[in-house]
């Protein structure tokens, strides 16, 4: 059994609620120093003031707009992107020589900050939801693309000959081995790739657009409501960790060997 | 069924040199057949098994497969020296693998794999992961994999070889067990003399790399065997021969003097 440096017993009381009383704390800490004008409230307003604001966002439906547009954004690139990403991951993670052809060029633009090619996008795609679209995808491609090639070399070579010494052919080769062997590896491709998609998403919502949290942020921001801004920035955050949590489930169902493997693991 | 290596040849390009893995191996295996191999580690074991079964290709020469009336190439199975059971399949989707790839519907399958599972006592476990089981469990499973589908011809690499001593015996059992009822053809790897000789119609002993085999022996025992009974006097002649050759070989490939 896994003991942490303290002593105590995983799903022991302090696990579980320890990391709920550091937060719990810290917001106390915020709302105190505000109150007092320890630090300035006109820019750390304090936490009540901001969930105040919240629920105003909340009841007169600001929230689910702009939440919705900004998901679908994100959910709409990451399809495009991680699709495209996958199909390529695989094939270059089936064929060495695509592998050797390809991988300089991914080796030299996934470094660059997609978000620098955000003017360029604007010039080529206009100022609709193209541009957003594309950079989300573009965000989303590469941790996909570069974590599926991985998980498909990552295979041992061993189940290929079992799978080929049953007569397996490439499309019970692929079904069989090469999709749940890269599985894990393509999890966490795509909780990498949501997030970056997001963050694209949410950047080109600040610079262009009428509507989704990025654009409600900035929007707060031009007209000097602070706790606003704390609000949507609250809102944003929970929606990235919404998506992915529901990623973390999909890949619970999906992979039921390795959930009970991690289980094993505590 | 039968087969017959003739003369074959296997070489591995590895970025310095060529390795010569087996040179000029030939004999001949004939139906209802138990053969074991028994060498020194890096001989060419698996090697051969695998140009058996036909997952590599011969550098040179060829295995003659024959198979009655029907054409092609003909089924075989193999169990591998790591098992090599897919961690993402359950025990009983391990083992009605073979069964599916064969283009069993669902159903049968795995009514059939799940007879197989509860044969070696893992009924409980049918539905577990690899990584669940314990060695000995995950060689069991292993080894009905490969019998489910009744291969005319049965490789196994070593089935036995991260197993303690009892396990192996009581396994030992099981296998001859199975195989008296399906009788296919089998060829056997194992480091074990004593399992050789205990389990096989006949031995064939290899040379250190570059493998080919060096010796051909007989086994004279009754069957349906009994492992638990005492072995005659012969047997331990027998043991001692294969012994005597083994152990030069492996002194030679290790460049021990005597
Ligand atoms: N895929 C490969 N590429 C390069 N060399 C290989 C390959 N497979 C085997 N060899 C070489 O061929 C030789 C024989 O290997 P093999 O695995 O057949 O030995 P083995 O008799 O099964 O050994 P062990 O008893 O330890 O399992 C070894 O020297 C090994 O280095
Ligand atoms: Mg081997």
């Amino acid at each position: 059994m896994r003991n942490n440096h303290l002593g105590t017993a995983p799903g022991s009381k302090f696990e579980r609620w320890g990391p709920l009383l550091t937060i719990a704390g810290a917001l106390l800490l915020w709302e105190g120093c505000s109150r007092t004008d320890l630090i300035t409230s006109t820019f750390f307003p304090a936490p009540s003031t901001i969930f105040a604001v919240i629920m105003g966002l909340l009841l007169d439906g600001q929230i689910a707009t702009h939440a919705g547009v900004t998901l679908a954004r994100v959910l709409a690139g990451f399809t495009l992107g991680g699709g495209a990403g996958l199909i390529l991951g695989l094939a270059m993670g089936a064929s060495p020589r695509l592998h050797a052809q390809i991988d300089p060029l991914v080796a030299l633009v996934h470094p660059t900050p997609k978000i620098a090619a955000l003017p360029l996008i604007l010039v080529i795609f206009g100022i609709g939801e193209a541009p957003k679209l594309v950079l989300a995808a573009l965000g989303a491609f590469f941790p996909i693309l570069i974590s599926t090639v991985a998980g498909v070399q990552q295979i041992p070579p061993t189940y290929f000959e079992v799978a080929r010494s049953y007569g397996a052919g490439p499309l019970n080769l692929f079904r069989r081995v090469v999709w749940p062997g890269s599985l894990p590896f393509l999890f966490t491709g795509a909780r990498l790739a949501i997030n970056v998609a997001l963050v694209l998403t949410i950047a080109a919502e600040l610079v262009v657009g009428q509507s989704g949290l990025g654009q409600r942020t900035w929007f707060a921001w031009q007209t000097m409501r602070i706790p606003e801004v704390y609000a949507w920035l609250a809102v944003t955050s929970v929606a990235g960790a919404t998506l992915s949590f529901l990623l973390g489930g999909l890949a619970k169902i999906c992979m039921p060997w390795e959930h009970i493997r991690a289980v094993k693991r505590r | 069924m039968r087969f017959e290596c003739q003369e074959l040849c296997k070489s591995f390009d590895s970025s310095h040199s060529e390795i010569s893995a087996l040179d000029r191996v030939s004999f001949a295996a004939d139906d209802h057949e138990f053969v074991s191999i028994v060498g020194p580690s890096g001989c060419g074991k698996t090697t051969l098994l695998k140009l058996i079964a036909g997952l590599i290709e011969p550098t040179a020469g060829r295995v003659q497969m024959s198979n009655g009336a029907l054409r092609g190439r003909p089924r075989s199975a193999f169990v591998f020296q790591d098992h090599g059971l897919f961690p993402w399949m359950t025990v009983l989707d391990n083992v009605a693998f073979g069964l599916e790839m064969q283009g069993v519907a669902q159903g049968e399958r795995l009514e059939r794999a799940r007879a197989f599972v509860e044969r070696v006592g893992l009924g409980q476990f049918a539905d577990h992961y690899p990584h669940q089981l314990s060695t000995g469990m995950q060689q069991r499973v292993g080894i009905v994999r490969a019998f489910v589908t009744e291969p005319p011809l049965l490789l196994m690499d070593e089935p036995f070889g991260a197993l303690d001593p009892q396990t192996r015996r009581v396994l030992q059992g099981e296998l001859l067990r199975l195989w008296g009822e399906h009788r296919n053809l089998v060829v056997f790897v194992t480091h074990d003399i004593d399992e050789a000789v205990r389990l096989s119609d006949r031995v064939l002993v290899m040379t250190g790399r570059p493998g080919s085999i060096c010796d051909t022996i007989d086994i004279p025992l009754e069957r349906p065997r009994d492992l638990a009974s005492r072995e005659p006097a012969e047997v331990s002649e027998i043991k001692w021969r294969i012994w005597k050759q083994l152990e030069r070989e492996v002194r030679a490939s290790l460049a021990i003097a005597r």
